[in-house]
């Protein structure tokens, strides 16, 4: 059976699916970054393959996320896309009518809306990361949580905290004075999920309008009372699916499939060496950054670099 | 010995050179501050105010690097919004660095603009310069800067089909070289029917109908590629066709820019203006969504308050004419990944709205 690969190499977690030709999910991965995409992809790909059904051989590969380029160097991907692209297609093999992705991930956050399975605008936050994954990490931290944690603990309140929600270094004193002025716990964490969604509606959302049928992905859509708080502010339901954090790595699997060019995708990359190197070019004040990929000695490509040089 | 020196914004510095050197004569020498690179905006980060807009950035740091060479007259210009202020908050700057200079400021206002200021500015620096010599040297600045103009539009609109990449810039450059050694009026014409003609018989694929954007947004960052990473290129590079109407032919002299048409063209969305180059974000936002473009791009400094006014009116024109609008706001610290991610996903989103239809 014909199968295809789609990876997201995101800031924060890598994702990994492998797909029939159907968009049926028959293999997936999911674990952290942590710094090291490279080391994370072959980690994802290990795993794929041993859940990977036997008789299944995957004919194309696609990356996204904000490292989708050196993988899909790595990888020989036969393509690459952006992750606003992949989520919107990876999306519509789900819901297909939906109106309204609302996607929180580790370090940015996106909004797209479609229209008769088309996008038809989207925005993504641009300067800051408040309102993202990593901004609830670490409150949960210092409230003493874990990640996990943090959603069911938000149910639990009566009557959340109001947390200023404009900028996480407000979000984050504000928190510690309501904290020592003795508010309850979980509605300290309730009042953190509602700052995120107004920040993000916010900074994200700008004024756009979000119809229904919406769906919420990212890591975030993990977190239950961040959903709760998306449903008591939009006034409508917001569907979380199961499958929600792999979207992006589904739609490129799907855009991977539709791209038409095929070759069979060994494993063994995992077993190969790869290092990058960079290093400033220094024949102009402008100092490009050229980063060069290498397959043990072998230059694969560079970039970087601004002029023809 | 005058060494004249002034910032950079997009290829002016073609014309404005010309204009300086036939100005000041043998008074001085003139050159335009060094190309701008990294290097640039980081020492020009480093010496302004944190939350001041962009250009201001850009022209300080184009101000240091000119002094290091040696520069002892600086020219600016003047501005519409705070950015009229500038100049005298960078005079400052620089003096507090231990610079020493003149600092000669060009009135772009068309309501303050006067032919009277501008010969004594410069008369000021040549003592043998007649009105004459003023008069002319300016029409012949003009005319350049027409011919550029347009020899650019046609380039901007067309370099995104050539069949072999890079010519349409080729002769554009070349063009530039020549243009600037022009003696008199006449040869400008000459050289510019030349190097159209030259354009126009670049080989082109262009479809039927490619996928049309326009740009608009504040000025500084439409004109000066570094500042906005290449926009009009990295679009080029998918195919789109580009219309911008800010150059500094339409900027100075269009009537078109006039605020009475630019009300006018903006159908009600604006009834009196809003600053700067906002009310016309607005008109041609207008006027984009009625003649049929895909998308619209809309590029701001971080901050600029003119611009920050035009966005929710143009969001009422991207709901009413269902065209979609991309935003972009520059600062030194922009992410030009983050650029590039989001105008691949734009350019997937107008060619997937174009492939349904």
């Amino acid at each position: 059976m014909k199968a295809y690969i789609g990876i997201d190499i995101g800031s924060i977690s890598t994702k990994g699916v492998i797909i029939d030709g159907d968009a049926n999910i028959l293999a997936e991965s999911y674990l952290w970054t942590e710094g090291d995409p490279i080391g994370a992809v072959k980690r994802v790909l290990k795993e794929l393959e041993q859940k990977k059904p036997a008789g299944v051989q995957v004919k194309a590969v696609g990356t996204t996320g904000s490292a989708r380029k050196l993988i899909g160097v790595v990888l020989g991907a036969q393509i690459v896309k952006n992750e606003i692209t992949a989520h919107a297609v990876g999306t519509m093999s789900r819901v297909p009518d939906v109106r309204t992705i609302l996607e929180i991930g580790g370090q940015d956050s996106k909004i797209i809306l479609l229209k008769d399975g088309i996008v038809t605008d989207y925005a993504m936050n641009t300067i800051c990361a408040a309102g993202t994954g990593s901004f609830l990490m670490s409150q949960a931290k210092r409230l003493g949580l874990a990640i996990e944690e943090l959603g069911e603990l938000a149910l639990k309140s009566q009557s959340p905290t109001r947390i200023a929600a404009r900028c996480t270094v407000f979000a984050e004193s504000d928190l510690v004075h309501k904290a020592q002025i003795g508010h309850k716990k979980e509605d300290i964490v309730a009042g953190i999920c509602n700052a995120v969604v107004n920040n993000y509606l916010n900074n994200v959302g700008k004024g756009k309008r979000v119809l229904a049928p919406a769906v919420f992905q990212g890591g975030v859509s993990k977190n239950v009372g961040v959903v709760r708080a998306f449903e008591q502010i939009l006034g409508h339901k917001v569907y979380v699916d199961e499958f929600g954090h792999l979207m992006g790595c589904l739609g490129v699997a799907v855009l991977a499939k539709k791209s038409g060019k095929e070759a069979d995708f060994d494993f063994g990359v995992q077993d190969i060496s790869f290092v990058t190197r960079g290093r400033e070019c220094e024949r102009c004040p402008n100092n490009c950054e050229i980063i060069s990929v290498y397959r043990g000695e072998e230059l694969l490509d560079s970039w970087g670099n601004k002029c023809e040089r | 010995m005058y060494k004249i020196s002034f910032p950079h914004m997009g290829k002016y510095h073609v014309p404005i050179k010309r204009l300086m050197e036939t100005l000041v004569g043998e008074y001085g020498e003139v050159f335009a501050a060094p190309p701008i690179t990294k290097r640039t905006i980081e020492v020009g980060t480093k010496h302004s105010p944190e939350f001041v807009c962009i250009p201001f950035k850009y022209n300080l740091g184009n101000f240091i690097e000119s002094l290091d060479l040696g520069a002892n007259v600086l020219f600016h210009t003047s501005g519409d919004c705070r950015m009229g202020f500038y100049n005298e908050v960078q005079e400052q700057i620089l003096r507090d660095l231990g610079y020493e200079f003149k600092l000669c400021i060009l009135e772009t206002n068309a309501r303050n603009r006067s032919l009277r200021d501008f010969h004594a500015m410069f008369k000021n620096l040549n003592p043998r310069l007649t009105y004459a010599k003023t008069i002319s040297a300016i029409l012949l600045a003009m005319r350049i800067i027409f011919a550029m103009d347009k020899i650019e539009k046609y380039v901007r609109e067309n370099i995104g089909f050539e069949s072999q990449a890079g010519e349409l810039e080729k002769i554009e450059n070349e063009f530039l070289r020549n243009v600037a050694k022009v003696k008199n009026f006449l040869g400008v014409g000459a050289v510019y029917r030349k190097y159209i003609k030259r354009l126009r018989a670049v080989k082109l694929s262009k479809p039927e109908k490619p996928i049309k954007v326009g740009v608009v947004g504040e000025l500084y960052v439409l004109m000066e590629p570094f500042s906005n990473y290449f926009i009009e290129k990295e679009l080029a590079k998918y195919g789109i066709q580009v219309t911008r109407f800010i150059d500094v032919s339409y900027l100075l002299f269009s009537p078109k820019h006039k605020i009475k048409n630019l009300l006018k063209e903006s159908d009600g969305y604006v009834s009196y203006e809003i600053g700067a180059d906002g009310t016309d974000s607005v008109a041609k936002c207008v006027y984009f969504a009625k003649n049929g473009y895909d998308g619209i791009i809309h590029l701001k400094p971080f901050g600029c308050t003119p611009e920050v006014n035009s966005i929710p009116i143009v969001q009422r024109v991207s709901e009413d004419y269902e065209i979609p609008v991309l935003y972009f706001s520059f600062d030194s610290q922009t992410s030009e990944t983050g650029v590039k991610t989001r105008l691949e996903a734009f350019y997937d989103m107008l060619e997937m709205k174009r492939g349904t239809q």
